[in-house]
């Protein structure tokens, strides 16, 4: 191979990826950072919701999916313009301590416990506490996000409320990892592990595990909007963190939740709440 | 095993139907992996060369340093300069945070050690006598290097198809400074995990063979240039 050969390799290739490289980029106050839980992404909301919504406002939206615990520690730092969330005490830590304005009430479902259909801990028809008693009793196996999600912080909240020392015992496990993640690893160890409605329904088919406690009024999941304080982190796009949490609040997307996953799992997700007291 | 085969099925019914978000995400990944990649030769090569050609004290500690770089972990790569980047950061004031240009940034950290790593062993490999020898036929010093580097080519295109199968199978670092957002910074590594996580295994499964494919056929074409032109 000689000297031009590689030359015009090189060039070629050169062009080409660069010709066409990244569409050129959106100024910076046409683009929010939306930092949100797994959960909206893994349910399919998102996709559903923010076409619309850049179409509507034209922002280009950054959804950065992580657990709600990260998604907060973005807006305490300012690298977020606008959060969706569902870990009510950080949401009021975080609010409290002025990072965050006009809190939202957006949505809610509620989480359920789940485990091997045949229920080798006997928590079918228990309350919430029951239930993790009678997990903690027989040493079952259950399944924690470990990963300062909402889910997880739900979970902590409940087995603290029981009473159970659960930290460091063998039969409790941490996956670190997101909620579709986490409902595969329990599938395939037979483990017990609280999961939120809406990615249970949509990974559903795909899993063995049984709804064994639901309804309980402990259980309820309730998604916020928080705007990101632009008094404290002037980089917030602050108009468009407005715009998104108007638009999360607004009729017709309020009717978009409602509706949304009925056509493919049966059943809604979520269920609107906006303007509703918490 | 069916789902194997399931992946396959949709692997190809994707393709075939030129899905536009498949083609699109199958596109970005190979921009901003072979851009990564060609920022990284430039610079890896370099200082192969600066390292292969020159005595200093210090030098070897310089390669050993270069050689553990081989093996930077994608994730604390992305930690890092997300970290740089954020609007609030160091480096905020460039704005390049969830963009595909972050993503190039990371990527070319990680390969960079490596085709410098590689390179260097390809160049010090080289006959000692070989350098006097060219410079004794009258070559100038950039002459020099390039024949140099002409003489150690099949190695050092072995570090580029090392250095772009480390970025184009790296996720780490790409879900960290690109976000993974729909349209902007999603890859085929990223889009797997998500659809991994949204248990939609058929299509994580057909990702991943796309990627496996794109992977393959960068490889072929580099091993077609590597091995031109050698006879049996």
């Amino acid at each position: 191979m000689n000297r031009s050969t590689i030359l015009r390799w090189g060039l070629t290739l050169a062009t080409a990826l660069s010709s066409t490289l990244l569409p050129a980029a959106p100024p910076a106050q046409k683009v929010l950072i939306l930092a949100t839980t797994t959960s909206t992404q893994d349910s399919g909301l998102l996709d559903e919701l923010i076409p619309r919504f850049e179409k509507q406002t034209g922002y280009a939206v950054k959804t950065i999916a992580v657990g709600s615990g990260q998604a907060i520690a973005m807006g305490k730092r300012g690298e977020a313009d606008v959060l969706l969330v569902h870990s009510p005490e950080a949401e009021k830590a975080l609010v409290a301590e002025g990072s965050g304005v006009n809190r939202r009430i957006i949505m809610h479902n509620d989480f359920i416990l789940l485990g091997p259909p045949a229920d080798p801990a006997g928590i079918l028809k228990r309350t919430a506490q029951e239930s993790l008693q009678r997990i903690a009793a027989a040493k079952a196996t259950f399944l924690s996000r470990g990963d300062n999600s909402g889910t997880h912080a739900m979970e902590v909240k409940l087995w603290k409320a029981a009473g159970i020392p659960f930290e460091g015992q063998a039969w409790y496990q941490q996956t670190g990892q997101g909620m579709g993640q986490t409902l595969a690893i329990a599938a395939e160890k037979k483990a017990y592990t609280l999961s939120d409605r809406g990615t249970y329904l949509a990974l559903q088919k795909k899993l063995g595990l049984a709804i064994l406690h639901e309804g309980d009024p402990s259980l309820r999941n309730v998604y916020h909007v928080i705007e990101v304080n632009p008094a404290r982190f002037p980089k917030v796009n602050t108009a468009g963190a407005r715009a998104f949490a108007d638009f999360m609040v607004s009729k017709d997307v309020q009717a978009r939740i409602k509706e949304f996953g009925i056509a493919t799992f049966g059943s809604p997700l979520f269920f609107p709440d906006a303007g509703t007291p918490e | 095993m069916d789902l194997i085969w399931e992946g396959l099925r949709k692997a190809l019914e994707l393709l075939l139907a030129l899905d536009p978000e498949v083609l699109r995400i199958t596109w970005l990944s190979l921009q901003v992996s072979g851009v990564a990649t060609l920022i990284s030769l430039a610079l890896g090569l370099s200082v192969a060369v600066a390292l292969a050609l020159n005595e200093f004290p210090g030098k070897r500690l310089i390669i050993a340093l270069l050689n553990t770089g081989m093996g930077l972990p994608p994730v604390v790569v992305g930690l890092f300069v997300t970290v740089l980047l954020w609007r609030n950061g160091p480096l905020g004031s460039l704005g390049i945070l969830y963009t595909p240009s972050a993503m190039i940034l990371a990527q070319a950290i990680i390969a960079s050690p490596i085709i410098a790593g590689i390179s260097l062993a390809a160049l010090q490999h080289l006959p000692p006598g070989l350098r006097l020898q060219i410079l004794a036929l009258g070559a100038s010093r950039p002459q020099m290097v390039w024949l140099l580097i002409k003489e150690a080519r099949l190695p050092l295109l072995a570090a580029v198809m090392a250095g772009f199968g480390g970025v184009i199978s790296e996720v780490g670092a790409s879900i960290m400074v690109g976000g993974n957002i729909k349209g902007q910074t999603r890859v085929l590594t990223t889009a797997t995990v998500m659809e991994t996580g949204k248990g939609n295994f058929d299509v994580a499964i057909a990702l991943s063979l796309i990627l496996l494919v794109l992977a393959f056929s960068v490889n072929a074409l580099l091993t077609h240039l590597q091995q031109r032109g050698r006879r049996p």
